[in-house]
Parts: structure tokens; sequence; C-alpha cells
């Protein structure tokens, strides 16, 4: 068993352990990997009913303008930071988008809210101490820059997750997907937006960390609801096709490699004064010589992250990102780099499994279908 | 209390003659939790004992299954490439992974029995 003395806790951790769930070292965090019922059942529950996940290690971070300017004002300044147009976003609106640097790779990846007089950001845990150093770096004479600590973050996940939580506030069944808003609930400011990291309609709830275990208590209680950790986390969001930082994306990838040119609006992809703008403005134009595909193992073997990517029986074309065993896509699901002339659908790949050719196929990302309520 | 003997990397073996059936126990299946894939050598290799013999990939990683005596492997639980989940529902009965031929009778000395195996986890803790 693993010394957990010097991680830190959520706000549900005495939950968590109530709960029966393993807990493991997450990016300096002790966070349930999974609980009793397992991932595979985890995974299935929050596809086909909802399930609840703390989150609350990610860094929630308010941005604002100093001198009492307004939020357009933050945006600006954020965008000199980032690809995506942020000036435009209008209230209650979000949006995914990356910090670069000056060679175009990824920092970290986030999503922003546009709030009132703010924007509110999420980062990655793992990143959040260097994304908070670099917003104050660059962009501290301009904005104020909280790390709103004490703040828990839940995800409700799932195709009943909008319902369940409708109960208790049911002005949450107006929000359209990346949309969000503010609502007043037994007292608690809860930031709540239709989003998620599951490829499921759902939710994702900030709230005071003070109040997060009764409200996650709450949730449980309804019947559709089920903790999940960790693990079912990892295995929904590569079956979604979303990028997990540190694996999928990284300084060494650019967006347009990652195929997150989607997150770029129009008028930032012909360059922009954010880090690295040139190099994705070129990508862009030109292209690039790797891209990020969906591979499909055959077999029930897993390929992890790590196994090489090769043309069959032929030189080695690319890497696996992330692999793992897709619950609902009924068998072994990766994602990774390939070289771009290769990176088509329907292309046949060997992977490298202990030494053994695994066959497979570049396909079509998601693994599974999104279910995102779009208006 | 039964007549399996246990390694330190939590396979059990159970002796029948001169052929040991070879799983992991129930502490090692809930540790890796849901198992979705195990691969399994092919019959009539020789392993030495503590030997990569076959590697069992759960949802989170893959972890390497040792041969926990010399021998030859004699059979193999072809079920378990259709149902692998079989080891976590029964890791003592139907989840059974090898069957080897002991080369070494000696090497089963180096084992522990149920309650040197339970003394062994109560240390993990």
């Amino acid at each position: 068993m693993s010394d957990d003395t010097a991680l830190k806790h959520t706000p549900l951790d005495a939950l968590h352990r109530e709960l029966g769930a393993r807990m493991v070292p997450f990016a300096g965090y002790a966070m349930p990997v999974q609980y009793p019922s397992g991932i595979l059942a985890e995974h299935q529950h929050t596809r086909s009913a909802a399930g609840l996940f703390d989150v609350s290690h990610m860094g929630q971070v308010r941005l604002t303008a100093r001198g009492g300017k307004p939020r357009q004002e933050a945006a600006r300044a954020l965008e000199r930071l980032v690809p995506a147009a942020l000036e435009d976003l209008a209230p209650g609106r979000m949006r995914y988008t990356q910090f670069t640097n000056d060679a175009g790779g990824i920092l970290d990846d986030l999503m922003v809210t546009a709030m009132g007089d703010h924007l509110g950001l999420i980062v990655n845990a793992g990143c959040k101490d260097a994304d908070l150093a670099h917003l104050r770096a660059h962009l501290g004479e301009v904005c104020e820059i909280e790390y709103m600590e004490s703040r828990a973050l839940l995800a409700l996940q799932g195709p009943q997750a909008v319902a369940v939580f409708s109960r208790h506030v049911p002005e949450v069944a107006q929000l359209a997907f990346m949309q969000a808003a503010t609502w007043t609930f037994e007292g608690e400011r809860l930031q709540i937006s239709r989003s998620g990291y599951t490829g499921e309609d759902g939710l994702e709830i900030s709230v005071p960390g003070h109040a997060a275990e009764a409200l996650a208590r709450r949730l449980l209680a309804e019947p559709e609801v089920m903790a999940i950790g960790l693990g079912a986390r990892d295995s929904l969001r590569l079956e979604a096709g979303l990028c997990l930082y540190g694996h999928d994306i990284d300084t060494t990838t650019t967006p347009v490699e990652a195929g997150l040119t989607w997150s770029i609006q129009k008028a930032r992809r012909s360059g922009g004064d954010y880090p690295g703008a040139e190099v994705i403005a070129s990508q862009i134009a030109a292209g690039v010589s790797r891209k990020r595909v969906g591979i499909r193992p055959q077999g029930r073997a897993p390929v992890r992250e790590g196994a090489t990517v090769s043309l069959p029986g032929g030189s080695a074309i690319g890497a696996v990102t992330s692999g793992g065993f897709g619950a609902t896509a009924g068998g072994p699901v990766a994602m990774g780099y390939v070289a771009a002339e290769h990176a088509t659908i329907g292309q046949a790949l060997e992977l490298d499994l202990r030494g053994r050719a695994v066959a497979a196929e570049i396909v079509a990302l998601p693994f599974v279908p999104q279910r995102y309520h779009r208006n | 209390m039964s007549d399996r003997l246990y390694t330190k990397d939590h396979e059990w073996v159970e002796v029948d003659g001169d052929i040991a059936t070879i799983g992991i126990s129930e502490h090692a299946q809930e540790q890796l939790g849901d198992v979705v894939f195990v691969e399994l050598p092919e019959v009539g290799r020789s392993v030495a004992q503590n030997e990569d013999a076959a590697v069992i990939e759960s949802v989170k990683a893959a972890s390497e299954v040792y041969a926990p005596l010399t021998g030859e492997i004699v059979e193999v639980n072809e079920m378990l490439a259709e149902d692998p989940a079989q080891v976590n529902a029964d890791p003592y009965g139907v989840g059974w992974f090898m069957r080897i031929r002991i080369d070494e009778p000696s090497e089963l000395d180096e084992l522990m029995d149920e309650e040197a195996y339970k003394d062994f986890l109560a240390d993990l803790e």
C-alpha cells in the first residue's frame, strides 16, 4: 500500500473511503481509481444512467481584468496565451483551448467560461502550478488571477445526469452543451456547466469545498447515480476520442497535429499574438507531418501507450499515446500519432505488443457516438 | 483449509501428482480489477521458475504472471480467451491459467501454504 501522507486530499476524501474506493496517488492528490463495483461496471453505468466523478483535483482559476475593466479585457489578455478566440465569447458560454509554447506545443489544455465580469478557467491538476505561474508572468499586470482552491468540482455524467440534477436545480435542463450558469442551491453558489469528459451528456458542478460532500451524498442517493473513479474516467474519455494531457498532447504536439484545429476559431487560424501562432498557422495552411488518429487493434488484447505503430510488415510510422479496453466499444481501443501520409480511415497497421505484431486499423474518432445536448 | 500453495507474486499452485495447476490469488484479482484479456503460454513450452509465463491485462494495466515452478506447460485454460472475467469471478476455480509438469519438485518447498500466505498478505497491509 502506498504511503499517501504527502498527498493532498479533495473535500470528498472521507466519502470516497467510506464508499470503499481504492485510492491512488494522481497529480499529487489521493484520488479514487475505482470503487468496489469495478471500472467496467462504472464505465457502463455512466453510459447507461449517471456517474458522479470527483474532479476537485483540477484547477479552478478566475481571471478578472484589473481596474474594473470588463470581462472582454481579460479575454483579450488570455488570447495572448491560447489559440482560441475569446473576446467574442458570450456570457455563459464555454470554449476548449490550449496554452501553447513558442513552438506551438501544448503546455496544458483548458476550458474557458465567460461569467459576468470574469473568465473561469479549468486546468489540469498536474499542470495547475505551472499554469498559474504562466498566467501570472504574462497576464499578472492586467488581470487578477485567483486560484479558487477552496472550491470542489464534481462531474455528473451520463444520459440521466441532467434529469437527476434537475430534481434539485430544475433550471439546469435549460443549459445547452458548453453553456454555464450560476445558481444558489441550499445557500451555496454552484457554477454549473453542461460539459464533461466522457462523451455523454452531463454537468460539471463547481461547489464550495465545505458543501461538496453534502451535495455528493444528495446525488449518490438518487437511484440512477453511481460513484465513478479515475479508471472509468480514462476509459470513457478514450472511447469519446478526447485527449489526455501528458499522453495524447504535450509540449511536443501542436493543436493541429492533435486534430484540435476545430478549437481554433477561424479568425485565429491565420495567426495571432499567442505563443507559436506562426507555427500553428503554417501547419493549418500547409499541413502537418503527423496526426493523431483513432486505432482499433484486432482481437481482445489492449495495446497501451508507447506501443510502436507500423505499416503491416513494414516500417514504424508512429506510436500509441493512449490505449485500453473500451467497455462500450466492446474491445481494445487506442489513439496515437502516425505519419500524416498514412493517417487515413481504414489504413491497416501493426502494433507492437510485447514483441508480437497485432493487426490494427485506423478508425474514425470517437469510438462511441458523443451524445452531447446541443440546441 | 486448502492444499493450495502460493508465491510472493500472488500466484497459486495446486499439485496433483507431477502436474501443478496455476492461477492467481483472490488478492491478486482484487488488486488487478476487471481482467479484460489473458495471454497464455504455448502448450509444450518449457518454463523456468520465476520466468514470465502469462500476461494479464486488466482495464488499468498489463501484469506478468510468473511460473511458480520449473517445468513444461502441458495445458492452458483456453476458456479465458473468450471469458477473461472468470479470473475475477472464480480465481481458484474456472479462472485457472495453466498446468505445468513439474521438473523440480524441491521448488515446492519455497512456496507458502495458505496460512503463511495469509500472514504474508497481512504484512502487506
